[in-house]
């Protein structure tokens, strides 16, 4: 009987320290079982539960796309027992990860369309995932322009900066990478996420915004893509409610009609206008 | 469709009982510290036919208050860490004397917990499989239930295998499922007066019910989420709620959960634990943000959700059986008949 509350086991491959305060790490899990890994097809967007046995599970976004794999990468915040312990542990020790939970972000769907990417701070995880899986050889002709705007406190809380600099480098990709103010050693953009998106101005014309980040950047950022001309079903944001079972049942992600963790987490702005904030 | 009706005299139940109790477990509502809760049966005798319906909504033989999911050995190395899920029910089962409300609300449950191949919860879908529901008509329904105001019934037949109607002297027996019909086929066939009786019974039932409070939810049907949600109703009404989470441990359609982890020395176990939408925790993020931090918020949430948010998944359908439980034992007298009705005529007022 197919059970969604066992997590399979995974090992850590490899960790990373992500940022300057030491508090976002990046971990690669493989899975102990190669049929687990043909069972966890993912996309994307979505999230999985990471497991600790004797203190529980996490949502947490997946950063690595299908592109890469079957090794998964979660990068975790320190705030909790389950990320605590995450972070005194080890590659080769063992865990257990859940999923692949809730809706991807839709990219089937998106084809011919160009792509406009926004990322606040931590939350540019699973649009990790999707730019990884957009550049891939395979997939790139399918798809226009692609804008990557991406900001962060300060230069040593950039996550993933081998990647930035790849993709910076790169001729088809738009990039704009920005930190909150100046600092030293810093000669790239400075500035918050929403000035910086309409320093960009990028077109609503046949494209789909995929923006994620704190409440604060998305209250700030909409009014701008409100001014491009950007309509509310074009733009896809990313929800994160507190999740448990992350197949709606357990009852406390519901917003109105849906459960984040099965509805979404990723929905059109089109659809939030409809919702109480209770998010 | 199977319409043949059956009957059994009472004084003929102990082999009827025999035969249930071949191979499965027997449970029924029985009298307790001055309580109504569900018993093990161990013979016909144990059966008590006059009882009112239980306190606790028989959701627990399906979802527990308190359920082992997985054990593990907390020892690191090879084979610790390692979950392994707990056995399937060992034997069969008979909730005996259900009344129609709870067996309705399992119905709305196998649509929340058994939605499709990938997320289908199996501790649910196995417990259901392995339970037949044998239901008893109320015919003497209790003052807070309003089953008619929510399309359900002292009759309602949605859930059941088999229902009974009880005569005095015997039962008038109504196979609903073929797993009921293949347990009565061997009961002789009812005589149309006792099918009249029956009738007549299911009738004053029905109109007894109506006569409570009630509350006609059509008022609701069509108005939007923000409709409801800024009503002026929820300025005031949270302000009697206590919190206690009451409400939802007695409601047969809530089914919201929490999992932890348990551990003892090297035994590990993760288990799932009743939840409730009136706790504060409930909603907090890991950041510390809540998005329902006010009581407020949580009152409003437990009605939207039976009477808004599950009607728009499921064509109009509540969320809600009728079984008066959360009014009877309100320990601050929140009447949901009375906040529905008043969800109504405010969205009214509103619109005009």
């Amino acid at each position: 009987m197919n059970n969604p509350y066992l997590p399979y086991p995974v090992r850590i491959a490899d960790v990373r320290v992500e940022t300057e305060d030491k508090n976002l790490r990046s971990y690669w899990l493989s899975f102990e079982n190669k049929e687990d890994a043909a069972a966890f097809r993912y996309e994307p967007g979505q999230f999985a539960e990471l497991s600790i046995a004797g203190l529980g599970e996490i949502p947490i976004g997946i950063a690595s796309s299908p592109t890469e794999g079957d090794t998964l990468l979660f990068t975790v915040n320190k705030t909790g027992v389950v990320t605590t312990k995450l972070h005194n542990m080890q590659p080769g020790d063992v865990m257990g990860v859940r999923g692949p939970l809730g809706k991807s972000y839709p990219l089937a769907a998106s084809e011919g369309k160009n792509i406009v990417i926004i990322a606040g701070g931590f939350a540019v995880t699973t649009l990790r995932a999707t730019m990884v899986w957009l550049l891939n050889p395979e997939n790139r002709p399918k798809y226009g322009d692609i804008t990557f705007i991406y900001g962060a406190r300060a230069p040593g809380m950039l996550l993933y900066k081998d990647e930035l600099t790849a993709w910076q480098g790169r001729d088809d990709v738009r990039c704009h990478i920005t930190v909150d103010r100046p600092a030293e050693g810093w000669d790239g953009i400075v500035g918050f996420v929403p000035t910086v998106t309409e320093q960009a101005a990028p077109s609503p014309d046949n494209a789909v915004a995929l923006v994620c980040g704190p409440p604060i950047m998305i209250k700030y950022t909409q009014p701008v893509l409100d001014k491009l001309g950007w309509q509310a079903d074009q733009i896809l944001l990313s929800l994160e409610n507190r999740m448990k079972c992350g197949i709606g049942i357990c009852g406390r992600c519901n917003v109105g009609p849906y459960m984040v963790c099965k509805d979404g987490p990723v929905f059109t702005k089109a659809e939030l206008d409809h919702l109480p904030k209770e998010y | 469709m199977i319409t043949a009706y059956k009957i059994l005299g009472k004084n003929a139940f102990e082999g009827f009982f025999g035969s249930l109790a071949q191979g499965r477990e027997v449970y029924a509502p029985a009298q307790k510290s001055g309580k109504i809760v569900w018993a093990p049966m161990h013979s016909a005798a144990d059966v008590d036919w006059r009882l009112d319906n239980t306190d606790m909504s028989p959701k627990e033989f399906f979802f527990p208050q308190s359920e082992c999911l997985m054990r593990f050995k907390n020892a690191e190395g090879e084979g610790g860490r390692v979950m392994v899920p707990v056995a399937p029910l060992a034997t069969q089962r008979v909730l005996l004397n259900i009344r129609p409300c709870d067996a309705k609300a399992f119905r709305l449950l196998d649509r929340i917990f058994v939605q499709d191949d990938m997320t289908n919860d199996p501790y649910w879908r196995d417990k259901r499989e392995k339970t037949i529901l044998i239901g008893q008509g109320c015919v003497n329904p209790c003052p807070e239930c309003f089953c008619t105001s929510v399309g359900c019934g002292p009759f309602h037949e949605d859930g059941l295998d088999i229902l009974l109607t009880d005569l005095g002297d015997r039962l008038l027996v109504k196979p609903i499922s073929g797993k009921g019909l293949a347990m009565v086929k061997d009961l002789p066939e009812a005589a149309p007066g006792d099918i009249d009786l029956a009738g007549k019974i299911m009738a004053a039932s029905e109109a007894a019910v109506k006569t409570y409070p009630g509350f006609e939810p059509k008022k609701l049907a069509g108005r939007t989420v923000l409709d409801i949600y800024d009503l002026p109703l929820w300025s005031s009404l949270y302000e009697t709620c206590l919190n206690c989470g009451t409400c939802t441990f007695v409601c047969p359609t809530c089914h919201c959960f929490d999992i932890q982890d348990e551990v003892r020395g090297e035994a590990g176990r993760r288990v799932r634990n009743w939840d409730s939408c009136m706790q504060k925790l409930f909603t907090e993020h890991a950041s510390g943000h809540n998005p329902r931090g006010e009581k407020r918020d949580r009152v409003r949430q437990r009605f939207m959700h039976k009477f808004t948010y599950i009607p728009m998944r499921r064509d109009g359908e509540l969320g809600c059986v009728g079984c008066g439980r959360c009014v009877r034992f309100c320990p601050t007298n929140i009447d949901v008949r009375e906040v529905v009705r008043r969800m109504g005529e405010d969205v009214e007022a509103k619109s005009k």
